[in-house]
């Protein structure tokens, strides 16, 4: 049905990327959409001045509520990933900042060397490194018991510093 | 505006009430999902919105301040019932005929149009569709009649998955190009989340839980530590269901975001299933969060 529509449409742009769900896991459809564009930008699937999928194309394709996608694209704007421009869609703007390349490979070979080599010495296996250190993470944060809203603009606020 | 606003509905067939003391205001421009188990009043609710049947005690008012079932409210509800009643021996074209000799209101044009794109045969007897399409010949007739508000009262639960998705997209599509208001009542909990963004739970006759899905989840966490300091925690927020085993215990809790937890406490997001459930196990328990300011007053006698 939504493939007869968009040959009849011929306005229609190509989409520049493909939203899938997974509603098992637990992530809000709206942030799974966010994280979605994130990642394509990332990974360079997304790059400046590309229009995202049009709202009435992925409510039709996902079958999902439109206010939902308006969330993520006002998410999205408002991280100023994207803009939205009245009547035309919305284009991708800036890519999110990263930690470097270098940077990135040097704190991974910090902790081979360094303490994965220690907790495989002391006899932990793999289930037990990653539950060590959750739980060391967890500590070193501090958190009180944070509700997703404060989770979510922790998060932003990590964006938006970077 | 509300699209839906009752105060102190009630509704009793005979000796069994099927509504009671319901005081709710859903705000225009939702999708509004339906929650409860059978029996728990939620056909009732929507008919009484619709005006298909009339409350025992209290008030219903639809779109703004139109009672329910009055002229003005018919014309701009639209509503497809449980079973999409159609007439089975009449062609496609002929239903179409029908719906549009009925309705003041509706665009032959615009039906058309979108059976042809679902694919729809027009001279095929209504009887010989699959379930799937009468599903969307019933939808298509309802959304033809350009509604300000869209009722529907099980629309998933005769279909399959990919007759499921179909609906709903054809759902959503309208409400991205026309932007009107739905509810539908659900008994399948898992599915809701893609769909609605605000969530009314009933339970026996009554509201248990209502209000917008992103806040319900956002002021929910389940907590997770040892069995032996559960009521210790459980006393800094507002638990909702608490399982124990002998050193291990979760509560469900209602968060302010404030309360520190003590070392060796995990707080984990709640699943909108979860939530649900945990709220229908334990009619007690109820979340009346005022979706506006001017609802307090129900809200809170409601509370109480």
């Amino acid at each position: 049905m939504t493939i007869d529509k968009e040959v009849c449409e011929p306005e229609a742009p190509v989409p520049s990327m493909v939203f899938r769900l997974e509603p098992r896991s637990g992530v809000p459809t709206y942030l799974q959409l966010v994280h979605q564009v994130e990642h394509a930008l990332r990974l360079g699937y997304l790059i400046h001045g590309d229009q995202l999928p049009r709202v009435k194309d992925v409510v039709a394709s996902l079958s999902i509520n439109p206010n939902t996608v308006l969330k993520a694209y006002r998410d999205l704007e408002q991280k100023g990933l994207t803009i939205g421009r009245p009547g035309q869609g919305t284009f991708i703007e800036a890519s999110p900042e990263t930690v470097g390349l270098e940077q990135l490979t040097s704190l991974r070979r910090s902790l081979a060397s360094g303490w994965l080599k220690q907790a495989a010495a002391a006899g932990l296996d793999e289930q037990g490194t990653i539950a060590l250190f959750m739980a060391a993470l967890r500590d070193f944060r501090d958190r009180p018991v944070e509700s997703r809203s404060a989770r979510r603009e922790a998060r932003q606020r990590r964006v938006g510093a970077a | 505006m509300n699209v839906v606003e009752t105060s102190g509905l009630a509704k009793r067939y005979r000796r069994t009430w099927a509504l009671r003391d319901c005081n709710l205001s859903v705000p225009a421009g939702r999708i509004v999902a339906l929650v409860g188990p059978n029996g728990a009043g939620k056909t009732t609710l929507l008919h009484c919105a619709v005006g298909l049947c009339t409350a025992t005690n209290g008030n219903i008012t639809v779109l703004g301040d139109l009672g329910a079932g009055s002229l003005e409210a018919l014309e701009r509800v639209a509503f497809v019932a449980q079973d999409a009643p159609l007439h089975k021996y009449l062609s496609v074209r002929s239903m179409v005929a029908v719906a549009r000799n009925l309705n003041p209101r509706f665009d032959q044009a615009q039906a058309e149009e979108r059976l042809r794109g679902l694919e729809i045969p027009p001279d095929r007897k209504v009887g010989k569709l699959s379930g799937g399409q009468q599903a969307q010949l019933a939808l298509t007739l309802a959304l033809a009649r350009d509604p300000d508000l869209l009722v529907l009262d099980e629309p998933l639960a005769r279909l399959d998955p990919l007759a499921r998705h179909d609906f709903m997209a054809l759902v959503m599509a309208g409400v991205a190009a026309s932007g009107f208001s739905v509810i539908f009542s659900s008994h399948v909990v898992s599915e809701l989340e893609r769909f609605a963004d605000y969530l009314i739970v009933l339970a026996n006759g009554r509201v248990q839980m209502v209000g917008d899905i992103d806040d319900l989840l956002t002021s929910h966490a389940v907590l997770s530590g040892p069995a032996e300091e559960s009521d210790l925690v459980g006393e800094q927020f507002t638990v909702v269901q608490t399982r124990k085993a002998t050193r291990h215990a979760e509560i469900l809790v209602r968060t302010t975001g404030e309360s520190r937890l003590p070392s060796g406490w995990e707080s984990d997001d709640v699943s909108l299933e979860e939530l649900v459930l945990a709220y229908l196990r334990d009619p007690s328990a109820s979340m009346l969060p005022g979706p506006l300011a001017t609802n307090e007053l129900e809200v809170n006698e409601v509370a109480r």
